[in-house]
């Protein structure tokens, strides 16, 4: 693909070059005695691309460092850049326009509108944006993520597996910059989570699709090109593709630690 | 966008539906309010224009004045001359003359004056060799003819059971007399003329039934083909007296429907109370909005991490509101085609019967009614719709988060505090400041009262705790552990419960304001009467308002057992640049009212004369009256006499049986043909006694719509009709109440929605049903009271100030504690409707479920 052939030389001074990148990123919850320190200085850079698994033990700040990553959430100190842009220098509107153009997400309980079929779930993010889709991109998706004869279907007619599908097509029918799994597989069974983990996985292979996935769960990290494993609000390990056993012992360490 | 909007709330149809309810009571209200009222102007206009029909030109009788808003005015007659000399116009090609009345009382089979409810007793009499100017056709039988002969109506024909032969007798002018019913009649092309009858008679029976010999009061003219009206109007108008005027048909319509103006009068309270339930709509579709928005956060989020922008989301709650609002005022809008109907017979059953003609359904009730009730809608979404705004992308993504608040938050309970002390220096100011013109003091106590409304709403969520501890004490002690959850769950949602319970509070508060009020005034009444009614009786007619012919009171004069007869004459007179009441009194009127004299003494009603009279304290200073002071009194027939001012009385709290002049009785009927009584005060040498009242009875035994009263019973039937209203009022006040319950319900319905999950746990760890409905029933109960407790507070507070302020008319602030207790325990009933289908919806929750429910 084309874009992997872009130089990592920054575009612009004091830019990374990286799709999405945080900077001493440090977030702090509630004041004085009370305090809690969720982040304590993260350095991220997200390869385009490829799958990142970020790992954790619950508290260690995976999930505060995924929504600051995503601009869902202010940073107490630290930038993050998507796509270049510095994100703590948006305001709404501008980030709206961030979000329709750079960011897809993925949610643990889904968040589809009950009220919509699964095609109109798909492509709402379009419909928000006021674009029509393209007809053979949106057939292609809705045949990758096997919905194609359920496409009229409301939410509550699927399965959770299914409505995980219609998620990750929806999270991807604009082809943006990144795509953010929050928990991807924790509301779902082992076996539909290995359905739903390899269809994250063939996004990335086939659509060079840069995914970002937070998780407690070896055996989804399993499938990511990179592992960064957080404790105490810092980046302790970085590492690269692993079998799940691997990654168990490594958290396994972790927790230890 | 749009699309996901609305198909968002065909998702939510039951929460989409119970929004609307809201808004559709009050839309029915206006569009019933057209409907009614415009079907009545259809009868009324039908009659009208009927009573005309085939005529080019209508010689009519012509009044000085009409003082419209007192006595009235009874239209001249003008001699019956003219319509010899009007058909003896070449350019005429037919004339009939006519006499009319609206005081001919038909007699029922029970010898009982047939009760009209206030509208016209009618009487006419009718050409039958110039059919082609009556109004009525004939259903049975033939037109009347000689002194002996009536055809009545066909309602009160086939209503009181008169047939054919059958005889009749009528109270007119002088005793009552008797009639063989030759034929029964009805105005052409009306379908009711509500409660007003009519009989009709040939012209010379007319004329002495009515009491105007030689006189007419119409003369229809057909003029010749290629006549013009002007024409004709300019050749008839020198033959006409001052008291009589010729116009042409149409012209003559218009001037028949200004007496009509009680009609837009009318159509206007309705339309007051139509705003009341809109307003209330309003608060019920801003809570219940707010309540589905703080439920969808979930969902407005995740639109927000799909890249929809904040303007996205406000207006797709404002387009959801939009279509609520404009399917709510459709739904509203044929619904009162029906609540037309239902108000008809409410104002039946309170004694208005209005003439009917088709139902009209104009153009303007339809576009009036959509678009108040859309913008209604839209004006209540505004707020919710901000909030909605205000939900944090984030909110996608962490269970339970909770709304931020508006940066202006922090200056809430400032705002909302000093509303509530402008709205109250605005009602004070407005009610009790001088100097201040009608105008502007209404709209001051108006936008005082509203504004009112909204600061206690805004301040309600600081008292609901306390009030849910004392209001939710009683649900304690019976309902056990319910009943604790009960009120905790109603202090959970402190500004939820405050704007639920506000929407009642609304009506509670304007139902407790015309209790007090209307209490003030029949105490002030009683005491007027008390002080002012020496006699022992009072003759007046069955109603006890209308005035009834003198006759009555005459033939009590100098009868055994009758000691003093005093008649008051009630009348209209034209001085001073307008139109006034005008009584007369005889010499010995002291022998009946008790008169303060500040000016002139006692001798004054004695010395009246034929050039004096007196009037109140009040209008003598307003006018800079003193004793001697001319004033030229104008009659209804245009003549005038020169009196002068001999004394000058304290005005009573609580009114005057007295007009701004009292005249004698002499002069008084000497300027005004046919003179009526107001009442007549009769005294008894012994007093009031079972066997003086019967003696009384016998004697105005002719006089069928006269009635003997002591002052008891005159109090209490005066007030009767009082009373009526005030009842009417409670019951459109019960639709405001009505509409607040439906807010009650909502607030329930989703809240249960909402606690599934909580409700499954207690269901899961041993509530029984009856338990969980027990405990929503309790919640809504308690969110109840708190309304009628502000509700009545306020109401009290604004009965206050305003009896304060007419204290000058002798209105007296009194709680009519009964009547609260009443409103209370209806609270109470509104709670527990309100509960009912929540209650159930809660308890028949599938526990299993309602544990997974996410």
């Amino acid at each position: 693909m084309e874009a992997a052939a872009v130089p990592a030389v920054d575009a612009k001074e004091g830019v990374p070059a990286a799709v999405v990148a945080a900077r001493d990123l440090t977030r702090r919850y509630g004041e004085g005695d009370t305090a809690v320190d969720a982040l304590r200085g993260v350095e991220l850079d997200v390869q385009r691309e490829k799958l990142t698994a970020v790992m954790g033990p619950s508290g260690s700040g995976k999930s505060t460092l995924m929504h600051i990553l995503a601009a869902l959430d202010k940073p107490t100190s630290g930038t993050v850049w998507i796509a270049g842009t510095n994100v703590g220098e948006l305001n709404d509107t501008e980030t709206t326009k961030l979000r329709r153009e750079h960011i897809g997400f993925v949610f643990q309980f889904f968040n589809l509108l009950p009220m919509l079929t699964a095609e109109e779930n798909v492509v709402l993010p379009l419909t928000i944006a006021g674009e029509k889709p393209d007809k053979e991109w949106r057939e292609e998706l809705l045949k990758k993520v096997g919905l194609a004869d359920r496409r009229t279907h409301r939410p509550a007619e699927l399965s959770g597996g299914q409505q995980q599908r219609v998620a990750i097509a929806r999270a991807l029918v604009s082809r943006p910059t990144v795509v953010f799994a929050d928990e991807p597989t924790g509301n779902l069974d082992s076996k539909t989570s290995g359905e739903i983990l390899e269809l994250m996985r063939d996004s990335v292979d086939a659509l060079g699709q840069t995914t970002v996935m937070v998780t407690h769960d070896p055996h989804a990290a399993a499938i990511a090109d990179r592992i960064l494993f957080l404790a105490d609000g810092l980046i302790v390990r970085d590492m690269p593709r692993s079998d799940q056993g691997a990654v168990i012992a490594a958290m396994e360490e972790l927790t230890q630690a | 966008m749009l699309s996901v909007a609305l198909k968002g709330l065909a998702g939510r149809k039951v929460r989409a539906s119970l929004t609307a309810i809201a808004i559709v009571l009050g839309v029915a209200m206006i569009s019933g309010t057209y409907i009614l009222t415009d079907t009545i102007n259809n009868g009324f206009n039908t009659i009208v224009v009927n009573s005309y029909k085939n005529a080019d030109l209508v010689v009519s009788g012509q009044a000085a004045f009409k003082n419209t808003n007192g006595n009235g005015v009874e239209t001249p007659t003008f001699p019956a001359s003219v319509l010899t000399k009007v058909k003896a116009l070449p350019d005429v090609a037919a004339a009939a003359g006519s006499v009319t009345s609206d005081s001919v009382k038909l007699i029922g089979k029970d010898g009982k004056v047939i009760d009209t409810g206030g509208a016209p007793s009618l009487g006419f009499s009718v050409d039958p060799r110039e059919q082609q100017f009556n109004p009525t056709k004939l259903t049975a039988g033939t037109w009347p003819s000689g002194a002996d002969q009536v055809v009545i109506d066909k309602a009160t024909a086939s209503h009181e059971n008169f047939h054919l032969g059958d005889t009749i007798r009528l109270q007119a002018v002088g005793p009552q007399r008797s009639f063989k019913l030759s034929g029964i009649a009805e105005f052409s092309g009306v379908g009711s003329i509500g409660g007003a009858t009519f009989a009709v008679f040939d012209l010379p029976t007319a004329q002495r039934v009515f009491d105007k010999p030689g006189q007419l009061d119409v003369i229809r003219i057909q003029s010749k083909t290629g006549v013009s009206n002007a024409k004709l109007v300019s050749e008839i108008k020198p033959l006409l007296p001052p008291t009589a005027t010729v116009r042409d048909t149409n012209a003559q319509v218009k001037e028949d429907k200004k007496d009509l103006s009680f009609v837009s009068f009318f159509k206007y309270i309705l339309l007051a109370f139509a705003g009341i339930a809109l307003f209330v709509g309003a608060f019920v579709i801003a809570n219940t909005l707010s309540i589905t928005i703080a439920q969808r956060m979930r969902e407005f989020a995740t639109l927000r991490t799909l890249g929809a922008s904040r303007r996205q989301v406000l207006w797709s709650v404002v387009v959801e509101a939009l279509v609520i609002g404009i399917l709510g005022s459709l739904v509203g809008l044929f619904l009162g085609l029906g609540l037309a109907k239902v108000l008809n017979k409410l104002f039946v059953t309170f004694g208005i019967d209005l003439p009917q003609g088709q139902t009209v359904f104009a153009t303007r009730t339809v576009i009036v009614s959509l678009l108040v009730g859309t913008l209604v809608t839209l004006v209540a979404s505004i707020r919710p719709a901000r909030r909605a705004t205000r939900v944090p992308p984030i909110a996608a993504v962490r269970e339970g988060s909770v709304l931020p608040v508006s940066r202006f938050a922090k200056y809430g309970p400032v705002t909302a505090l000093g509303i509530l002390a402008a709205a109250i220096a605005l009602v004070a100011v407005g009610s009790l400041g001088s100097g201040i013109a009608t105008g502007p003091r209404l709209l001051m106590i108006g936008v005082g009262v509203l504004l009112l409304f909204f600061g206690v709403s805004m301040n309600a969520a600081r008292v609901v705790r306390p009030l849910a501890a004392v209001l939710g004490a009683p649900a304690r002690a019976i309902g056990g552990a319910p009943g604790i959850l009960a009120r905790d769950n109603a202090t959970r949602n402190p500004a939820r419960t405050a704007s639920t319970a506000s929407a009642l509070m609304i009506g509670l508060a304007l139902v407790t304001f015309v209790a007090i009020f209307g209490q003030g005034v029949f105490k002030s009444f009683e005491d007027a009467v008390d002080q002012l009614f020496i006699a022992d009786y009072a003759v007046t007619a069955t109603n006890t308002f209308t005035p009834i012919d003198v006759a009555a009171g005459k033939s009590l004069v100098g009868k055994p057992g009758v000691s003093d007869v005093t008649p008051i004459r009630a009348g209209s007179a034209h001085f001073l640049g307008s139109d006034h009441d005008l009584t007369a009194v005889a010499p010995n009127v002291a022998t009946g009212i008790r008169i303060d004299w500040k000016q002139g003494g006692s001798s004054v009603p004695g010395r009246l004369g034929t050039d004096g009279f007196f009037t109140d304290s009040d209008y003598a200073k307003s006018q800079h009256l003193h004793i001697g002071s001319p004033v030229s009194l104008e009659f209804p027939s245009g003549k005038r006499v020169n009196v002068r001012l001999i004394g000058i009385y304290e005005m009573p709290n609580g009114g005057s049986p007295f007009g701004d002049a009292t005249i004698s009785t002499t002069l008084f009927d000497r300027f005004i043909p046919r003179p009526r009584d107001e009442m007549v005060l009769v005294n008894t040498p012994d007093g009031v006694s079972a066997a003086n009242t019967q003696t009384l009875e016998d004697d105005i035994s002719g006089f069928a719509d006269a009635k003997v009263q002591t002052r008891d019973e005159f109090k209490t039937n005066f007030i009767k009709p009082i009373k009526k209203i005030l009842n009417l009022l409670y019951a459109l006040l019960a639709l405001s109440v009505i509409v607040s319950l439906v807010g009650i319900i909502n607030t329930l319905v989703l809240t249960v929605y909402e606690r599934t999950r909580e409700l499954g746990m207690l269901r899961a760890v041993g509530m029984t049903r009856r338990q969980v409905r027990m405990m929503i029933r309790y919640e809504s109960i308690v969110t109840a009271l708190m309304g009628a407790a502000l509700g009545i507070v306020v109401g009290v507070f604004l009965a206050a100030l305003v009896t304060h302020a007419l204290s000058g008319q002798g209105i007296v602030f009194a709680i009519p504690w009964m009547q609260l207790v009443y409103f209370v325990l209806a609270a109470i009933l509104v709670g527990i409707l309100a509960a009912v289908i929540p209650a159930r919806r809660a308890s028949r929750l599938n526990v299993l479920k309602a544990l997974q429910y996410e």
